[in-house]
């Protein structure tokens, strides 16, 4: 199923990417490409077979619930582009 | 009868679900080891996986799992051995992977239920469609700055249980039935403080309206509404429009909307435009949540004992009404206070000092039953004293609002102020010659028939005993007098 222009838009969108409407031809037909090649997985016959989400047959591993971290707010910080006492400062996102 | 509002066109029946989101109890977050406790100073309780540093990965915190299951065996759900964790995608600033960590197609809870009672005593069930494992946001400040949103992502990580009803529920008072009730679940449970004002507990409605006998029209979604009362409020704003915009011929249009308390309307939240578009993917950072059968058979031998069937114990056990059982059980603090003092002695009796003085007594000096400056042991002692005879009834309300005062035992005041209850037939005969002596004219009266006089006999009497006089004999010796 090729992407139409309008889909690359609103993919862009929803990740906040800005594009210019020249890289839009360019963008359609590398996500066809990329598209086109994970859909050669529907040729393999999964008739039966369970559906994987990891290459590891092992389940999840817990940690016991206790205080090992945090309390590094300097280094939290340290790339933030603007800050105000220790906190992210972002432009205004409110309705 | 069922609860309708009614439009131009006539009766409209409403269709709610709730999607309540309960802030685990447990020491560290869902996915790292930073700690979730309320208040600290921004950006110190997070780590590199909170904030989304590169190459950092999730490990999950036992007990967060823990917590889950026992909720979901708290209302009676199906616990699914196998469930899996999903990344939902969203941009906000206060998401820094730009994704949330949840359970989309697999969740570790199926369907459970959950009983309320309405306002006329009758119970209803409603059906629980799930329960997943989430991870919370960051906190936005937005009144920090004229042009500038502040984040703190202290919160950011922690985990959280969401809690999805059917949309069984079809009036303001059942959503808020509910509401309370899976607070008062979770609060036996340990597994939620369900404090709304901190945020603990938050609910989204989901509200639809229709007439009588048709399937669902659309619903739309209330974010974010932080107490049942605006959860009550925000139901009826919300049907109120859809009737409106649907007796207008026009369409409801389903889309996620926001409360406004101050002005009771609901609006429209535009840039929740996307807010359905989360491209769910399984989390590969996270292998497949298995849960061992044993383990679950552990947390449920170690459940407490739940607020239906500790309510039904007590009208069992105690002799209550369902109203004094149901007022009792809603706080776990308080059944066990009851319980104490009811224990050897008359449940009923009891229970309506409970529920009567003491709560009278905690709400008139901002106490909670937790600081009650009466133990139950001293106000045991209390009932014991009425009891056995030692006061009267009358007495004991003052004895016990000098309990609340100093905090100091019943049988000490008694002894102190010499309040003893009493019942030597000759000072009682003697008060009762007395007072009929200084009032010839009201005997003449009473004895012409006016036989309300005799409360003011009792009373005079009362009164000149110090109110100590037992009451029977009271009545008895003023009878005899009388007569």
């Amino acid at each position: 199923m090729p992407l139409d222009p309008a889909t690359v838009r609103r993919i862009a969108h929803l990740a906040r990417m800005h594009i210019e409407d020249d890289d839009i031809p360019r963008l359609q037909t590398e996500l066809n490409g990329i598209l086109g090649w994970v859909e050669q997985l529907g040729a393999v016959n999964v008739e039966g077979v369970k559906p994987l989400t990891g290459a590891a047959d092992m389940a999840l591993r817990m940690r016991d619930d206790a205080v090992t971290d945090g309390d590094i707010a300097e280094k939290i910080l340290a790339n933030a582009p603007e800050r105000a006492g220790d906190y992210f400062v972002v432009p205004k996102v409110v309705e | 009868m069922s609860y309708t509002i009614e439009g131009k066109t006539g009766p409209w029946e409403l269709v709610i679900g709730l999607e309540v989101h309960a802030q685990v109890i447990s020491r560290a977050k869902l996915f790292s080891g930073a700690a979730t406790v309320f208040g600290a100073a921004p950006n110190h309780q997070v780590s590199f996986v909170d904030a989304a540093f590169p190459g950092m990965l999730p490990v999950i915190n036992r007990e967060c799992v823990a917590q889950a299951i026992r909720t979901g065996l708290g209302l009676d759900a199906e616990i699914h051995l196998e469930s899996r964790f999903d990344r939902k995608n969203y941009f906000y600033a206060d998401l820094p992977a730009g994704y949330q960590i949840s359970q989309y197609q697999h969740p570790i809870v199926g369907r459970g239920v959950i009983e309320i009672e309405g306002a006329d005593g009758t119970t209803r069930t409603i059906g629980i469609t799930r329960l997943h494992l989430e991870q919370d946001a960051g906190k936005s400040l937005h009144d920090q700055h004229p042009a500038k949103t502040y984040i703190d992502l202290n919160r950011a990580g922690v985990a959280l249980m969401e809690i999805v009803s059917e949309p069984d529920l079809r009036s303001p008072e059942e959503a808020g039935a509910y509401l309370r009730k899976l607070r008062t679940i979770l609060r036996y449970l340990g597994t939620c403080d369900g404090n709304m004002d901190e945020g603990s507990m938050r609910a989204d409605v989901n509200v639809s309206v229709r007439k009588a006998g048709e399937a669902f029209r659309t619903r739309c979604e209330v974010k974010n509404v932080n107490s049942v009362r605006f959860v009550m409020q925000a139901i009826e704003a919300e049907a109120k429009r859809q009737i409106a915009v649907w007796e207008e011929g026009g369409v409801v249009s389903q889309e996620t909307r926001l409360f406004e308390p101050g002005r009771g309307i609901t609006r429209s939240m535009r840039s929740k435009e996307d807010a359905h578009d989360y491209r769910y993917f399984p989390d590969p950072d996270l292998l497949p949540l298995i849960l061992d059968p044993a383990w679950i058979e552990t947390l449920r031998a170690d459940l407490p004992e739940l607020p239906d069937a500790k309510k039904r114990r007590f009208m069992a056990e105690y002799g209550l009404p369902a109203y004094d059982a149901g007022v009792l059980v809603a706080e776990q603090a308080s059944a066990a206070y009851f319980e104490a003092v009811a224990r050897g002695r008359d449940g009923k009796f009891a229970a309506n000092w409970v529920i009567g003085d003491l709560f009278a007594a905690l709400n008139r000096t901002g106490r909670s039953i937790e600081t009650s400056p009466v133990s139950p042991a001293d106000l045991g002692a209390l009932l014991d004293l009425i009891t056995d005879g030692t006061i009267n009834g009358r007495i004991a309300k003052d004895v016990f609002e000098e309990m609340v005062a100093s905090g100091e035992a019943p049988g000490a005041i008694v002894t102190r102020k010499n309040l003893r209850q009493v019942t030597d037939t000759g000072a009682i005969e003697q008060a009762v010659a007395d007072v009929l002596a200084a009032n010839p004219d009201k005997v003449a009266e009473y004895k012409a028939g006016k036989d309300k006089l005799f409360g003011f006999f009792v009373g005079q009497v009362m009164k000149a005993m110090a109110g100590k006089g037992n009451p029977a004999l009271v009545n008895d010796v003023l009878r005899r007098h009388l007569a």
